[in-house]
């Protein structure tokens, strides 16, 4: 379906049907206090994309990402998932958190945090059967974390806790990913086998947003970027969005700060 | 002990004790993991001027005008956290510190204004309770279990707290998947459509709930122990919630058990004449088995911070 509306006289499929895109945000307006956080930010992510949310630290990517999702409230703006408003489209909805939220020394198992992502079909009480605990190992088999099903998820490495994110994600059987920096404090291995992951759902046709710190890898993971730096800077593929201009932009002078500090670490 | 002299004067009381531990135990672990710990002491504080203002609203002070004052005053001690939290913006910590101190203070200024020297209203009996005091004066010994006529001469507290304890169980047995995921990853439950900041006042709510029926029959020291020391030592013996809530439970039991005894008998094989205060004997009971377990337990080694 994705190629028909792409071949379709050149449009994109975002400038036919904005109502139907799996996530368009609109005049979105956050504040911690007095100072805006996100200031009247529109986005249309594209269905079967991949997208880069970039800028620099502060400038309110993940504040985007979770004024999208209700989990702040906007002072203003909207965002509409697929076309509807988000409240009946939470089960087409993935949420990866940033790791360094939540506490790793909670008393639980690596199979039972994927096994939250099977919220929606076990409810308050069901029984976990065989088959949600299978589904849950197949989400730890596909980033590469099934031996560790048993364990405590304190005992995991920062790599191996995000690739559990990702399982949880995965069970959750959705079509649009929001990754809250994925690769953050992730060692090589684990990166790699997290952009396999992503670069797979996509080829299924899913739609994956990643909120995104290394300028250098851009390339390589993403097809379409979206700059900000409390407004929006610049959206689009890589190859028109992407530039020094807009880069300039969104850093302002900072961009050698933040390059050299990549480098650092 | 024979039955004829247990079931009257210990039965009820060991039960009373057990299910105000268990039914505080239990929430707490909770309360532990959401770092909300505090919640319990602040609860235990303010249950007094909610007591107060309710003896001077009815002029009696009789179980339920009680609970029901210090159960409002509980959820205007939450509301206040909440508020002196998010306006003052200052750290849960110090706001429920401050709020149960403030509230406590206030109690015992009405205290004094008023005339309640006539009846059994006291600072003391706050810390303390009187689970002693709890007996079971039908009885005549085992048989009287199977008796209507001296089951209902039970004392009224163990039926509030053995209901108490039902509720609480229940409420964890069904909110059970919403308390973990929210406990664990707020965010993410947001984005399920959990309406989490529900999760937590309910939390709260049956917290208090537990910790006034507590409070009425066993006193405020017995509730601030329960609340922290069982799940923080149950949490050193294992790495999953669920058998966390397990050891929990063992620990209230063997705490208000132990501490029960040993107040009773204690001070007796040390060749002391008097029994000491069994509340206090249970608080430091608890405290003495977290004491062990984060010597001697299993899981006290823990990796489980941030790896940078």
């Amino acid at each position: 379906m994705t190629v028909e509306l792409i071949s379709d006289q050149g449009i994109a499929p975002d400038a036919r049907h904005p109502e139907e895109s799996p996530l368009a945000i609109r005049g979105m307006t956050v504040s911690y206090g007095q100072k805006p956080v996100v200031f009247s930010v529109d986005m249309t992510v594209q269905e079967g994309s991949m997208t880069a949310i970039i800028g620099p630290n502060g400038a309110g990517k993940s504040t985007l990402l979770k004024a999208a999702l209700g989990i702040v409230t906007p002072l203003a703006g909207q965002a509409k998932v697929f076309g509807k408003p988000l409240r009946s489209q939470r089960h087409r909805i993935a949420y990866v958190p940033q790791r360094a939220s939540v506490d790793w020394d909670f008393p639980t198992r690596v199979i039972d945090v994927v096994l939250m992502g099977l919220y929606r079909e076990l409810g308050l009480l069901r029984r976990v059967r065989k088959t949600h605990l299978d589904k849950a190992t197949s989400c730890l088999e596909r980033v590469g974390m099934a031996d560790f099903a048993d364990r405590q998820i304190g005992q995991l490495s920062g790599g191996q806790q995000q690739r559990v994110f990702l399982a949880r994600a995965l069970a959750q059987g959705a079509d649009l990913y929001l990754l809250d920096e994925p690769f953050a404090g992730v060692d090589a291995a684990t990166e790699k086998a997290i952009i396999a992951v992503l670069k797979g759902l996509r080829a299924d046709g899913k739609t994956v947003v990643a909120v995104h710190h290394d300028l250098a890898t851009v390339h390589e993971y993403f097809d379409r970027v979206f700059l900000i730096n409390t407004r929006k800077v610049a959206e689009g593929s890589v190859a028109e969005a992407f530039t020094p201009d807009a880069l300039d932009r969104a850093y302002g002078g900072r961009l050698a700060t933040a390059q050299m500090d990549r480098a650092a670490s | 002990m024979s039955g004829v002299e247990f079931v009257p004067l210990s039965l009820t009381p060991l039960l009373i004790g057990v299910f105000s531990a268990v039914a505080c135990a239990l929430p707490g672990n909770f309360l532990l993991l959401r770092r909300q710990a505090l919640i319990g002491d602040a609860i235990s504080h303010v249950v007094l001027p909610g007591i107060v203002v309710a003896f001077l609203v009815t002029g009696v002070v009789t179980a339920w005008p009680t609970m029901i004052g210090a159960a409002l005053a509980s959820l205007v001690a939450v509301v206040m956290i909440e508020a002196v939290r998010r306006l003052g913006r200052i750290e849960p910590g110090a706001a429920m510190g401050l709020t149960f101190t403030a509230m406590f203070a206030g109690g015992v200024l009405l205290l004094e204004q008023s005339d309640t020297s006539g009846v059994h209203l006291d600072v003391e009996h706050a810390l303390y309770g009187n689970l002693e005091a709890l007996i079971w004066l039908d009885a005549v010994g085992w048989e009287s279990l199977l008796d209507p006529v001296a089951l209902a001469g039970l004392p009224d507290e163990l039926l509030r707290i053995a209901l108490t304890l039902v509720a609480v169980g229940v409420f964890l047995w069904v909110c059970w998947r919403p308390l973990k995921l929210s406990t664990f990853d707020e965010a993410f439950a947001q984005t399920l459509g959990m309406r989490t900041s529900w999760i937590g006042l309910a939390l709260v709510v049956v917290a208090a709930i537990a910790a006034v029926a507590a409070f009425d029959a066993v006193g405020s020291i017995i509730v601030i122990a329960m609340f922290i020391c069982p799940p923080a030592a149950a949490r050193l013996m294992t790495n999953r919630l669920e058998i966390q809530i397990t050891w929990s439970v063992v620990f209230a039991v063997l705490s208000a058990v132990l501490g029960y005894i040993l107040a009773g008998y204690g001070p007796l094989w040390l060749g002391l004449d008097n029994a000491v205060s069994a509340a206090g004997m249970i608080a430091t009971v608890s405290g003495l088995i977290l004491a062990a377990c984060a010597l001697w337990a299993p899981c006290r080694m823990r990796s489980g911070a941030p790896a940078q």
